[in-house]
C-alpha cells in the first residue's frame, strides 16, 4: 500500500529489484550451461583432467562469487516484501 | 603405528564432546538464548550432511577411478543453492508455513493430506535411505579396520558398536522434543561441528598432499598429467545426467529436506547458504583430485583408492594427520547417520505408526496427553530400526564393493519423488492419483532397472532374467527397456524411471478429479507467496490453546472466548485464560465454534488446530477473519434494520405527538386569543366607558381598577410565557443551593394559600430532607400544585397530603388530593401548555403552570409526573438529593 505513495526513483528501484530476481533465476541456467560446455570441446588426444580441474574450479568459484552478490540484494527485496504491504 | 586403543579413546572423546556440545546447545536453546545456534552460518554447516562418508573417502576413490565425474556430485547441489530463487525459497517458505515435518508430510499435505502418499514417500525413503545407512556403516568399520590392522575386533562387532551408539545419540537428541515440528538445536549443532570437523581434516589431508609430498600447486597439476587419470574422459550422458541426478536428490533426500527445510529457523539464512554452502563444497572437492592422483603414485598398487585420506598419511608417518583424517571420515559418516534417522524416524512414526495406532486405539485420538508418548516411543523405536535395518543390509550384502555402488542408486531412488515434489508446489494441477502414479511408476522402475539388478546376477534378479529379460521378452531387460541398450546403466534406468514417473503424474493428474482438500492445499503450496507473508513456526502446548484462543476470539468476539477460556482454566483449576486440551474442552469449544460457524466447520478448525494440522494457523485465522467479519456485516444489518424500525416507530410516536401538538396548537391559538381577548374587551370597555366621561369618582376609580386587574392578568399571562419560553430553551441559570426540604415545602404551602382552601397533611419527620437544589424554583412547583389542588379539587372537604420518601438518590415528593382526579384520556396532555381541563372559570391561570413545573423539574435533573390511582388528582415530584443531574441540559 505504502509503496504505492513512493516517488518515482523508487519506480526505478524495484525494476531493478525485479532484474535482481531475474538474475537470480538465470544464474543456475547459466551455471549448468557453463558446466556441460567441455562436452563440446572436443579436440585432438582428447581432454585434460588438469584443464578440466582448473576450468571447472573457476566456474564454481565465479558462480559463488555472483550469488553472493545476488544474494546480498536479494535478501533486501525479500525483506521489502515481507513487509506488510 | 597408533595403538588401537588409542583410537578408540580418541573416538570416544570426541563422542563425548559431540554429546556435550549437543547437549548445551539444547539447554541454550531451551532457555531461549538462540544467538549464534540460528544462524546462517550453523544452517549452511548444516546443510553438509549431504557430504558423507562416501563424500570423504569416496569422492578420492570415485576421482581414481573414474577422474573429474566426481565432481558432478557437488556441482549439482552447487546449481540448486545459487538457484535458490526458483525453488529452495518456495520449498522452506511452505514448510514454515505449513509447519512440513518431512517430504512425505509435504507431498502427503499437498496432495490433500493423503496418507496413501505418505506411506508411499516413506516406504520408498527407507527403501532409498537403508543401504546408504550400511555404506556409512562400512566406511567407518573400514577405517577402524585401517588402523588396527591385524589387530582389528570383529569387523561386523564394529558396526554393530557404531550403529548402537548412532542410535543412542540419535534417540537422545533427535527425539528430546515432543514436536517434529520443532528445531533440533542440539542435533544441528553437533552437526555444524561435525561439517567443520570434515571440511577441515580433509583441507588438512589436502594441503598435506599438495604441499607436504608434492611441490605445490604447478607440481600437482604436472602429476595430474602424468598420472592414470590425466586424460578426462568425459562422457556426455553420464556427465549431464548425473549432474542433473545430483541437484534432483539434493532437493528430495529425506536428510536434506530434514536440515534444509524443517531445520530452517529463519528463511534469511538460506540467501546466506545460496553462495556458502557452494562455497564449502567447492573446498570439500578442491583436493581429492590432488590426493587421489598422489595416493595413485605412492600407494602400492592394489589398495583401495577409497582409503587414500587416511592411508596417505599414514603412509607418510603422519598418525596425527589420519587421526584427524579418521575423526573427519567419522563425522562425515555419524552426522549423515543422526539426521537421516531422524528424518526417517519421523516420517515412519508420522505416516505408519500413528495412522495404525489411531485406528487401532480409536478413543485414543482424544487423549492427548497419550498421542504425544506413542509419537515419541513411536520414533525412538523407528530409529532403533531403521539403525539396524541399515546394520542388517550391511551384513548381508557382506560389505563388498555392491556398496560403493549404492550412493547413486540411492539418488535415483529419491530422485522419483521429483515429479511430486516440483508438481506439487509449481502446478495446482496436480493431483493425489496421479502424485501416486507417478510415485509408484518411477519407483517400481527403479527398483526393476536399477536396484534389483544392483545385488548382482542371481542374488534377487536372474541373470537370464538381467540378459534376456522376463519370460524372454527382450525389451523388457531390466538394463534396456524398450529396446533402449548401449546406455549407462545408471542413466538408463535414471532417464526410464523419471521419465515415466512424470508421464504418469501428468496424465493422471489431468484425468483425475481432485477432492476439494487436495484444491485447498493446492492452492495453498502454489500460492504460499500469497497467502502466508509471515508465517511463524508454531509450539505446541500452550501455544496450541492460544492458538485455539486467537481463533475463537476471532469467532466467537474477544469477551466471549475469554471467558469461556477462562472459565474452563478455573475449572481445571489453573488461573488465567490458557486452559490444557482436554477433550472436554475441545468438545465445549467445538460446540461454541459451531454456533458460529456451523458445525462442520467448527470441527474441522478444531481438527485442524489440535490435530497436526497442515493447513496452516494463518490461512485458518484468514477463514475466521472472513467468517468474523461476515458474521460482523450481517449484524450490523441487523442492528441498522433493528435501528430503522426503532426510529420508525419513534417516527409514528412522534408524528402522534405532532398531531396531538397540532391539535393543541390550534387549541393553544383559540386559547391565548381567549385570554388575551377577554381582559382586552374589559379593558377597552370600560376605557371607552371612563373617556366619555360623566361620572363619579367613585365609579372611575373602580373602573380604573378593573382595567388594573386585567393589565396585571395580562401581565401575568405573559410572564408565564416568557418564563416557560426561556425553560424550554434551557438557557435558564439555576441557582443551585443546599436546602432544607421541610423549609421549602412549608414556604410553598404559605405562599400558594394553601391552609386557607384545604387541609393540608404532611409528614415534618420525612421532610427533614437536605438537599442540592434551587429553591426557589422549586416551591414556585410546589406552589403550582398546591395552587392546582386548591383550585381545581372538587371535593366537599378538599384535603392535600403532601408524602416525602427517598428513592435510590432521588427524593420523591407526592401531592395528593382527595378530588376525582384527572380522566385518564387528559392525563397526558396536563403538562401541555394552556390544558386547563373543563372548568374554564378558574381563574389566575392560563394553564401554563404544569408546563412550567416540568420544565423547571427537567432543568432541576429531575421531573413531575401524574400518578393515576391515588384516589384523586396525585402528581409526584421526582428531584436528585445532590442536584447533579441538574447541569444536564434539555435534550
Amino acid at each position: 500500500m505504502s509503496e504505492r505513495r513512493q516517488p518515482l526513483f523508487l519506480e526505478r528501484e524495484s525494476y531493478r529489484q525485479r532484474r535482481t530476481t531475474d538474475a537470480a533465476r538465470l544464474l543456475p541456467v547459466l551455471g549448468f550451461l557453463a558446466l556441460c560446455l567441455p562436452i563440446l570441446w572436443g579436440g585432438e588426444g582428447g581432454l585434460l583432467t588438469s584443464v578440466g580441474v582448473i576450468y571447472l574450479f573457476g566456474v564454481w568459484v565465479v558462480l559463488i562469487v555472483v550469488a553472493m552478490v545476488l544474494a546480498r540484494r536479494l535478501r533486501r527485496i525479500d525483506a521489502q516484501q515481507d513487509a506488510p504491504d | 603405528m597408533l595403538s588401537f586403543n588409542t583410537l578408540i579413546a580418541v573416538c570416544l572423546a570426541y563422542v563425548v564432546a559431540l554429546f556435550l556440545i549437543a547437549f548445551a546447545a539444547d539447554r541454550r536453546a531451551r532457555q531461549g538464548k538462540f544467538g549464534w545456534l540460528r544462524s546462517p552460518l550453523v544452517y549452511t554447516l548444516s546443510l553438509s550432511i549431504y557430504c558423507t562418508a562416501w563424500t570423504f573417502y569416496g569422492a578420492v576413490g570415485y576421482a581414481a577411478r573414474s577422474g573429474l565425474e566426481f565432481l558432478t556430485i557437488y556441482l549439482g547441489p552447487t546449481l540448486v543453492m545459487v538457484g535458490w530463487w526458483w525453488i529452495l525459497r518456495k520449498l522452506v517458505r511452505i514448510g514454515r508455513s505449513q509447519r512440513i515435518t518431512s517430504i512425505a508430510d509435504l507431498i502427503s499435505s499437498r496432495y490433500g493430506k493423503s496418507n496413501l502418499l505418505g506411506v508411499i514417500v516413506t516406504l520408498m525413503a527407507v527403501i532409498g535411505t537403508t543401504p546408504y545407512i550400511a555404506l556409512q556403516l562400512q566406511s567407518v568399520t573400514l577405517s577402524f579396520a585401517v588402523f588396527a590392522g591385524s589387530a582389528a575386533p570383529d569387523k561386523n562387532a564394529t558396526a554393530l558398536w557404531v550403529a548402537a551408539g548412532l542410535a543412542l545419540f540419535t534417540v537422545l537428541f533427535g527425539t528430546r522434543n515432543l514436536d517434529a515440528n520443532e528445531r533440533h538445536y542440539g542435533v544441528v549443532t553437533a552437526i555444524a561441528v561435525e561439517a567443520v570437523m570434515k571440511l577441515f581434516a580433509l583441507l588438512a589431508v589436502g594441503v598435506f598432499v599438495v604441499w607436504g609430498v608434492a611441490d605445490g600447486a604447478g607440481d600437482i597439476l604436472a602429476r595430474i598429467d602424468a598420472s592414470p587419470i590425466a586424460g578426462w574422459e568425459l562422457k556426455p550422458g553420464r556427465w549431464v545426467s548425473l549432474i542433473f541426478l545430483s541437484a534432483v536428490a539434493f532437493l528430495t533426500l529425506p536428510r536434506m529436506f530434514q536440515v534444509m527445510v524443517v531445520e530452517n529457523a529463519d528463511e534469511r539464512h538460506l540467501s546466506t547458504a545460496s553462495w556458502a554452502f557452494p562455497l564449502y563444497l567447492m573446498l570439500m572437492s578442491l583436493f581429492v583430485v590432488p590426493i587421489a592422483v598422489v595416493g595413485l603414485d605412492l600407494m602400492p598398487a592394489g589398495s583401495n583408492p577409497d582409503l587414500f585420506v587416511l592411508t596417505l598419511p599414514l603412509s607418510q608417518g603422519r598418525e596425527g594427520l589420519a587421526m584427524l583424517s579418521f575423526l573427519g571420515g567419522f563425522s562425515s559418516a555419524t552426522s549423515m547417520v543422526i539426521v537421516a534417522a531422524i528424518a526417517l524416524s519421523t516420517m515412519v512414526s508420522n505416516h505408519i505408526v500413528m495412522p495404525i495406532w489411531l485406528s487401532v486405539a480409536r478413543q485414543g485420538a482424544t487423549v492427548s496427553g497419550d498421542v504425544r508418548q506413542v509419537v515419541l516411543t513411536a520414533r525412538r523405536v523407528s530409529i532403533a530400526v531403521i539403525l539396524a535395518l541399515g546394520y542388517a543390509y550391511y551384513r548381508v550384502s557382506g560389505g563388498g564393493a555392491a556398496l560403493a555402488a549404492i550412493g547413486l542408486i540411492s539418488f535415483v531412488g529419491v530422485a522419483q519423488f521429483l515429479p511430486a515434489l516440483l508438481g506439487g508446489i509449481f502446478w495446482r494441477g496436480a493431483t493425489r492419483m496421479g502424485a501416486a502414479a507417478g510415485l509408484l511408476t518411477g519407483f517400481g522402475l527403479w527398483a526393476y532397472t536399477l536396484f534389483l539388478p544392483s545385488f548382482g546376477g542371481s542374488v534377487i534378479l536372474s541373470a537370464e532374467l538381467l540378459a534376456q529379460g522376463p519370460f524372454g521378452i527382450g525389451w523388457l531387460r531390466p538394463q534396456a527397456l524398450f529396446g533402449v541398450s548401449g546406455m549407462d546403466p545408471l542413466v538408463h534406468a535414471l532417464f526410464w524411471s523419471l521419465t515415466l514417473n512424470t508421464i504418469a503424474f501428468c496424465v493422471i493428474s489431468l484425468a483425475s478429479f481432485p477432492r476439494p482438500q487436495e484444491r485447498l492445499q493446492g492452492a495453498q503450496f502454489v500460492n504460499v507467496f500469497d497467502h502466508n507473508p509471515n508465517a511463524q513456526g508454531w509450539v505446541s502446548g500452550m501455544a496450541e490453546a492460544e492458538d485455539l484462543l486467537v481463533m475463537a476470539q476471532r469467532i466467537l468476539g474477544p469477551e466471549q472466548a475469554q471467558g469461556l477460556f477462562s472459565r474452563e482454566a478455573a475449572r481445571q483449576g489453573k488461573a488465567g485464560y490458557l486452559p490444557d486440551i482436554s477433550p472436554d474442552f475441545l468438545q465445549r469449544l467445538e460446540r461454541e465454534l459451531a454456533g458460529s460457524v456451523g458445525a462442520a466447520t467448527g470441527h474441522a478448525m478444531i481438527g485442524q488446530i489440535v490435530g497436526g494440522a497442515s493447513v496452516s494457523v494463518g490461512d485458518l485465522m484468514a477463514v475466521a477473519d472472513e467468517t468474523a467479519q461476515m458474521m460482523e456485516y450481517s449484524s450490523q444489518l441487523e442492528a441498522k434494520s433493528a435501528e430503522l424500525e426503532r426510529t420508525a416507530r419513534q417516527l409514528r410516536e412522534v408524528n402522534e405527538k405532532l398531531t396531538d401538538l397540532s391539535v393543541q396548537k390550534d387549541a393553544f391559538l383559540s386559547q391565548i386569543s381567549h385570554e388575551l381577548r377577554t381582559p382586552m374587551t374589559s379593558i377597552r370597555a370600560f376605557s371607552e366607558i371612563m373617556r366619555e366621561g360623566g361620572m363619579t369618582a367613585a365609579e372611575r376609580a373602580k373602573y380604573a381598577l378593573i382595567i388594573h386587574d386585567e393589565t396585571i392578568r395580562l401581565t401575568r399571562l405573559l410572564d408565564d410565557l416568557l418564563d416557560l419560553s426561556v425553560l424550554e430553551s434551557g438557557q435558564v441559570e439555576m441557582n443551585m443551593q443546599t436546602a432544607d426540604l421541610q423549609d421549602i415545602i412549608g414556604r410553598s404551602v404559605t405562599s400558594a394559600g394553601g391552609d386557607g382552601c384545604l387541609a393540608i397533611h404532611r409528614d415534618p419527620v420525612r421532610e427533614q430532607v437536605v438537599l442540592v437544589t434551587d429553591p426557589d424554583r422549586l416551591s414556585q412547583v410546589f406552589i403550582n400544585l398546591i395552587a392546582n389542588a386548591c383550585k381545581y379539587c372538587d371535593a366537599e372537604q378538599p384535603e392535600l397530603r403532601i408524602r416525602v420518601r427517598s428513592k435510590g438518590g432521588n427524593i420523591e415528593v407526592d401531592f395528593v388530593d382527595n378530588g376525582t382526579g384527572i380522566p385518564a384520556k387528559s392525563q397526558p396532555l396536563i403538562f401541555e401548555k394552556f390544558s386547563r381541563l373543563g372548568d374554564q372559570r378558574a381563574a389566575g391561570g392560563a394553564g401554563l403552570g404544569l408546563a412550567i413545573s416540568r420544565e423547571i423539574m427537567a432543568n432541576l435533573g429531575g421531573s413531575v409526573i401524574y400518578l393515576p390511582g391515588q384516589g384523586g388528582a396525585a402528581f409526584r415530584v421526582i428531584l436528585p438529593v445532590d442536584g447533579a443531574a441538574s447541569t444536564k441540559s434539555k435534550p
